[in-house]
């Protein structure tokens, strides 16, 4: 064996409403909502597992992420209607999938989630 | 409201695939079923959440969908012709010497010998959006759905999101309300082009006003709301008077009703053993989602053999004097009839 790590994390950072940050580790091929469900991150309820119809998983991305981490296809940008105080940088977790290029990802939970 | 009471011998709570898989296990012993979901149609979690998704894990299926496993379901339960009640949701549970008598918010009144909770995650109810105070204006001047029109008519509506509901809701209440606006985020809409259609004709004849933004605050007192305040798509804000909203933002599941029934819960669960998944009381029944026992998953698949050991054990209730003899479909001639294919 080797000594080249097989799966490189990538680190997530989630921000509550009341400004605590929780980092954690994520792995390749998985999604942001998967990451936080796994890390109990609340206000991230995901009640439908990832299948981008409850918009319960909704987060803001930061400024510098919001390029790395792509635009909402169709279908996420129109469950987003069911989300609370939508805003540009608004995503679906679960539609967001980690690569290594998003270490260091940092995503803001809404003050409010249905 | 209906004074009638419907007497039958079970009523199974939620028609998720695990309450209509109960309709047949209950059909093979001779109990006749009723079904009650809050839900225009049946398939629970798998119709609401993921018709298009594929389940790979429902035994003799290498893959079907939630729409497609839910419409199977109601095919193979087709023979037992149980009624369902949808749009209603079970509020109450009465006791009686032998059995129940459960009420819709419909105001239909069910009499069973016993009953099945089959209510899953919970009942899927409308997302209360999380304005402050918006509990104050609820059914005076918040609604999520209609009722009674008296609560539109010559009243100034504000209708809030941009799918099916909401446009539905446009449409039908236009002509009821002094006057009716639409307030979306973007002016894009995932509803059946034909009521968009329709909708854009009002705005453009003036019978109906279009604005985009988000409802930020409410404003009013006694429970009556005399404005909202809306971030607009430029985010600049502004009041828009209104003295009813409807906030359209999908479905959620909650616990509901089934909480102050006087069961045993765990943590929203519902505790049974696991030979006849019986609960706390005798005569109730819990399946799928909504139990809980030393080593559940929440598996259609366990869903289903719960309801077969159900079944079983409701059979005493129904028919005290009969003894159940076990039977299988492949060779019982009276379990063929039940099925029709004899
Ligand atoms: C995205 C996703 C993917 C899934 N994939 C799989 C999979 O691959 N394999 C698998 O086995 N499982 C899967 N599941 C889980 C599966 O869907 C559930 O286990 C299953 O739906 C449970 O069925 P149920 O009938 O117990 O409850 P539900 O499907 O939750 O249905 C309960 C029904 O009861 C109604 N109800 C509740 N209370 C009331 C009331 N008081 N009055 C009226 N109606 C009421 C609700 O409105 C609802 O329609 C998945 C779930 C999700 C969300
Ligand atoms: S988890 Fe339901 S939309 Fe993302």
């Amino acid at each position: 064996m080797t000594a080249q790590p097989a799966n490189v994390m990538a680190r997530i950072t989630f921000i509550q409403n009341d400004g605590v940050e929780r980092v954690v580790e994520a792995e390749p091929g998985m999604t942001v909502m998967e990451a936080a469900v796994k890390n109990s991150i609340p206000g991230i309820a995901a009640e439908c597992g990832g299948a981008c119809a409850c918009a319960t998983c909704h987060v803001y991305v930061e400024e510098a992420w919001r390029e790395p981490t792509g635009h909402p296809e169709q279908m996420e940008e129109d469950m987003l209607d069911f989300a609370f105080d939508v805003r540009p940088e608004s995503r679906l977790s679960c539609q967001i999938k980690v690569t290594d290029a998003l270490d260091g990802l940092v995503v803001r939970i809404p003050d409010k989630q249905f | 409201m209906s004074e009638d009471v419907i007497k039958t011998d079970a009523v199974i709570v939620g028609a998720g695939p695990v309450g209509l898989f109960a309709v047949f296990e209950l059909g093979l012993v001779d109990i006749k079923a009723h079904v009650v979901d809050i839900l225009d149609r049946p398939g629970g979690q798998c119709a609401e959440l993921y018709p298009e998704k594929p389940i790979y894990d429902i035994p003799g299926l290498t893959v079907v969908s939630g729409q497609e496993l839910t419409d199977r379901l109601m095919a193979q339960i087709k023979p037992f012709g149980a009624e369902f009640h949808f749009n209603q949701r079970v509020e109450s549970l009465e006791r009686l010497d032998h059995g129940f008598r459960l009420t819709t918010d419909g105001g239909t009144k069910l009499e069973c010998k016993i009953l099945v909770i089959a209510a899953g995650g919970g009942s899927f109810t409308p997302k209360r959006p999380p304005l402050p105070g918006i509990e104050h204006y609820e059914g005076t001047s918040v609604f999520y759905s209609v009722r009674k029109m008296e609560n539109f008519k010559d009243r100034d509506v504000l209708i809030v999101g941009g799918g099916d509901s909401a446009l539905d809701w446009t449409l039908n209440l236009q002509p009821v309300a002094k006057s009716l606006t639409l307030l979306h985020r973007r002016a894009e809409f995932r509803a059946a082009p034909a009521s968009v259609q329709k909708m854009l004709d009002l705005v453009e004849s003036g019978d109906i006003s279009f604005k985009l933004g988000q409802v930020t605050e409410l404003h009013g007192e006694g429970g009556k709301l005399t404005s909202v305040t809306v971030k607009g798509a430029d985010r600049v804000t502004f009041e828009q008077p209104t003295e009813v909203m409807m906030p359209f933002f999908g479905l959620t599941m909650k616990l509901g009703p089934v909480a102050d029934w006087g069961l045993d819960l765990q943590e929203n669960l519902i505790p049974v053993d696991t030979a006849k998944f019986e609960t706390s009381e005798p005569r109730i029944f819990a399946i799928g989602d909504i139990n809980t026992y030393p080593g559940k998953l929440k598996l259609i698949l366990s869903g289903f053999h719960e309801a077969a050991l159900m079944a079983q054990a409701a059979h005493k209730y129904v028919y005290p004097d009969k003894k159940l003899i076990f039977q299988y479909t492949t060779s019982s001639s009276s379990l063929q009839k039940k099925l029709g294919v004899k």
